[in-house]
């Protein structure tokens, strides 16, 4: 049995979320800025560096074509899947895409792919679970929607794989959301998850019993959530401002993103609020004001939310149940917190939806549960198992383009299916197929997903070949195709065209500085962590002396200061990241009450408890935010 | 009588043997089945052979796993369903259901003809009839017409189908009755002798085929009112 630390991961259209089981529970982990939430955005600094999350997102407005955000919605996606997506989003394709390459977008003068792009988020969370723990970090369990068909599902595998982190399961973000409902409740019954994220739809209706969380059914739109909310409202703002003011903005992508902010905070005020003002500095000193009301709101984004009724009823009539045979309805997904869409959700399941948990972040403590009973589980996931389906069914393509389907979908996964293939002609050597996904009866209505060809097949008479294909779909809902003919018994060579997705020597050549996850790399990292946090914490330490709380402390309290403070300097200058950590904890617990003294008295009460390097407010979150530095006399 | 599937005394996933489904779930070939039983059974086998189980094992026991878990899952969801279940058993027993057969299909594959379609005989003056208006709504439709005594009339004719196939169900649990009381008499040691077991298949076999035609015939219905 392997000790190893194995984390469960949120990567999430808007925001992403690093979890793990502590003890009996999952917790989030946070970031370095103190978020539980990374913002999915990837921005290049002028060094060509990769920055992410919060410290990336200033870039989307500052500079626009080195930044990216909602890579989700492109992964495992075709040049021809996103004309749609490139209406509204500003993702910037390479110039030099060749037919039938895997999409790269542009970050400055570089070019990446999705895949790549989300290990660089993956990368960052992997970094913070290492910070976190102290230990390095190679094994994860990532969350993909349950409606992400086997290219989508493979991108972020891929992802993985590029970011260094060994993944061990992709898990459905609805089942996930179910695991830490049900770790929680600990009760038998049907549930429905209905779960509205940045840029993804999914339903899932599952079984709890006696631990076992069973999926019946699921559903869902892979290009549907609070995206298309925040499109609505900027196409409306650059509208008014062709219209009223003659300023054509829909190229500029500054401007386009200081409105896209402004209209991302109205949508969540709305949710509080009755009615918001807009209010957009645009270029050449003009202001863009608008009010909106709540009334409003809801009428604007009623189709959007309509969308997801299809997908509930279709789960339900899979299912083989009235709305009255689920027993709670949770919610999942930030685009949950509007009213309008709760409301929607009451109608559809005649019940008041579940909304005790924090929907940002269900999905990664659910994963956490996940990667925790795939370690080998603990007390609290005893008897806890999932048994998830492929949300699509998978076909073959057989004479005139007619889709055979030989796995339907809601099949519980791991599922197989075993045909037959023969030869055509005496001597045929190789035999073409041709996989899909999807529910459609044409083969060209569904999704393409590779094209396998069947060779060195030995020379035989028309017909006289029986070729046995397996198509295996695992727990992660990848494809798997092996092939034997039976005559000779002679395992078939297959060869794959993945229809979209990289190639294997792709990924390899990919990996993140592919010795991110060795040892002399980690220590060093630490090294450098822990010597910036030890700067931190010396500078508390020369403005605590400074000020009048100093002198009320006792000498001999001064002086063993002095002496941790010493030890820290001295230890600051070596490698050894544990021994800086020791001095700097130290010296945390050592000035507590120092802290405390700083604080106004007031406030000293609400932070007792609290180490003079978070108490020391001076330096302002690391995080960017509008305000200016406040002053004090 | 149930196949080895994980090892009874370090309890590791074991290969799958080559067995039919029926083995798998150590039960005979009966086609009245106890689904909360099986139910159970299959979460207890969950519960041993589910690659999660074995995530952190060598990927020889891994492979088994995934292997088992994948046959366990296709032998429960064959089993829990009376009509793949119906049909599961009687390709067990030699029989090529003409429509849905896979020899059908890789002739169909072949000669790029589609698959053909048998109507019962009785049903062949209606089944025409029905065609025949519900091409009439399509046009209707296209052309943004609506004739609600049309809409009705193809409406009441897809519950009289929805109530055969009630009434087909029923009846295949009838053969049902029959099959498993063969099998049984066979297990207690009397004869049976061929002809009989394949007057019971060919009923089956039968009452399938009409009850496909029909479902597909709905389908057709539900199409065409619902676009």
């Amino acid at each position: 049995m392997s000790s190893d630390r194995i984390v469960g991961i949120d990567l999430g259209t808007t925001n992403s979320l690093v979890a793990f089981m502590q003890g009996e529970s999952p917790v989030v982990i946070p970031g370095d800025d103190g978020s539980n939430l990374v913002p999915s955005v990837v921005a290049l600094d002028e060094n060509n560096q990769p920055i992410i999350g919060n410290a990336a997102r200033k870039h989307l407005t500052e500079t626009p074509e080195r930044a990216v955000y909602s890579i989700k919605r492109l992964m495992g996606r075709g040049v021809d899947d996103i004309q749609e997506e490139l209406k509204f989003f500003p993702f910037r394709l390479a110039e030099d895409l060749q037919a039938g390459e895997v999409l790269r977008i542009k970050l400055g003068e570089k070019t990446f792919t999705p895949p790549e792009i989300s290990a660089l988020i993956l990368r960052q969370l992997k970094r913070n679970a290492e910070r976190f723990f102290g230990a390095p970090v190679s094994k994860a369990v990532i969350t993909v929607p349950a409606y992400f068909n086997d290219a989508q599902r493979q991108a972020t595998k891929d992802a993985g794989r590029i970011a260094g982190l060994e993944v061990l399961r992709l898990v459905n973000e609805p089942t996930a959301a179910s695991l830490a409902y049900g770790l929680d409740k600990k009760q038998n019954g049907i549930v429905a998850v209905y779960d509205l994220g940045g840029g993804t739809f999914d339903i899932s209706i599952l079984k709890l019993h006696d631990g076992i969380f069973e999926v019946i059914a699921t559903n869902g739109d892979t290009h549907l959530g609070g995206d298309d909310i925040d499109n609505l409202l900027i196409t409306i703002a650059l509208d008014d401002t062709l219209g009223d003011l003659g300023l054509d903005l829909r190229r500029n992508a500054e401007a386009v993103q200081a409105i896209r902010n402004a209209v991302i905070e109205a949508k969540i005020a709305l949710s509080s609020q009755t009615s918001v003002k807009l209010d957009v500095e645009l270029p050449g000193s003009q202001r863009y004001l608008r009010e909106i009301t709540r009334e409003q709101f809801e009428q604007l984004i009623q189709p959007v939310i309509d969308r997801t009724i299809g997908p509930c009823k279709q789960a339900l009539k899979d299912a083989g149940l009235k709305p009255e045979q689920i027993d709670e309805v949770v919610l999942v997904g930030g685009s949950t917190r509007i009213p309008k869409v709760r409301a929607l959700v009451k109608e559809l399941f005649h019940r008041e939806p579940h909304t005790g948990l924090n929907p940002d972040e269900v999905v990664a403590l659910g994963a956490a549960v996940q990667a925790n009973i795939l370690g080998g589980g603990s007390e609290a996931t005893e008897n806890m198992l999932l048994l998830d389906v492929t949300p699509l069914s998978l076909g073959i393509e057989v004479a005139g383009g007619v889709t055979d389907k030989i796995i339907l979908r809601n099949s519980t996964i791991p599922a197989s299916s075993t045909q037959f293939y023969t030869t055509q002609v005496d001597g045929q050597a190789n035999v073409a197929i041709h996989v899909l996904q999807g529910e459609r009866e044409l083969a060209k209505d569904c999704r393409s997903l590779a094209r396998f060809d069947l060779k060195g097949i030995p020379p035989m008479a028309a017909g006289m070949a029986r070729i046995e294909v397996k198509f295996l779909i695992d727990a992660n809902g990848i494809l798997h195709v092996s092939a034997r003919e039976q005559r000779s018994g002679k395992e078939a060579e297959i060869q794959v065209q993945p229809s979209y997705g990289l190639t294997d020597e792709q990924v390899e050549g990919m990996i993140l500085d592919s010795f991110d996850s060795a040892e002399e790399d980690f220590r060093q990292r630490q090294v450098i962590e822990a010597r910036n946090e030890a700067v931190t914490i010396l500078a508390a330490l020369d403005k605590g002396k400074k000020s009048p709380a100093w002198g009320h402390l006792t000498t001999d309290e001064k002086k063993k200061i002095a002496k941790m403070e010493k030890a820290l300097i001295a230890v600051r200058a070596e490698d050894d990241y544990q021994a800086i950590r020791k001095a700097i904890d130290a010296l945390n617990q050592g000035t507590t009450r120092l802290a405390e003294l700083m604080m106004d008295s007031a406030v000293s009460t609400v932070l007792k408890g609290k180490t003079m390097d978070e108490a020391d407010m001076g330096e302002g979150p690391t995080a960017p935010h509008p305000m200016a530095k406040a002053e004090f006399e | 009588m149930r196949a080895v599937h994980f090892c009874e005394s370090c309890g590791k996933v074991q290969p799958p043997a080559p067995v039919d489904y029926f083995t798998f779930f150590a039960l005979p070939r009966k086609l009245n089945l106890d689904v909360a039983a099986l139910e159970k059974d299959f979460y207890e086998l969950s519960r041993k052979l589910h690659p999660d189980l074995s995530a952190q094992a060598g990927s020889q026991e891994q492979e088994w796993s995934l292997q088992q878990s994948s046959l366990l899952n296709d032998a429960y969801r064959t089993l829990k369903d009376p009509i793949k279940r119906t049909q599961y058993l009687l390709k067990l027993e030699g029989v090529e259901l003409e429509e849905q057969s896979k020899s059908a299909t890789e002739q169909a594959r072949s000669t790029g003809e589609l698959k053909k379609q048998i109507v019962p005989p009785d049903l062949l003056e209606e089944v025409f009839e029905l065609n025949l208006q519900l091409e009439e709504l399509r046009t209707q439709k296209k052309m943004g017409e609506d004739d609600p005594a049309l809409t009705e009339e193809i409406g009441r004719q897809k519950l009289e189908l929805e109530q055969k196939l009630e009434e087909l169900l029923r009846e295949l649990k009838y053969r049902w009755e029959m099959w498993d009381g063969m099998i049984q008499r066979a297990y207690n040691g009397q004869p049976v002798s061929e002809e009989e077991r394949k007057q019971e298949r060919d009923k089956m076999v039968d009452l399938l085929n009409r009850r496909n035609y029909i479902r597909n015939l709905v389908r057709d219905v539900n199409e065409a009112l619902e676009n």
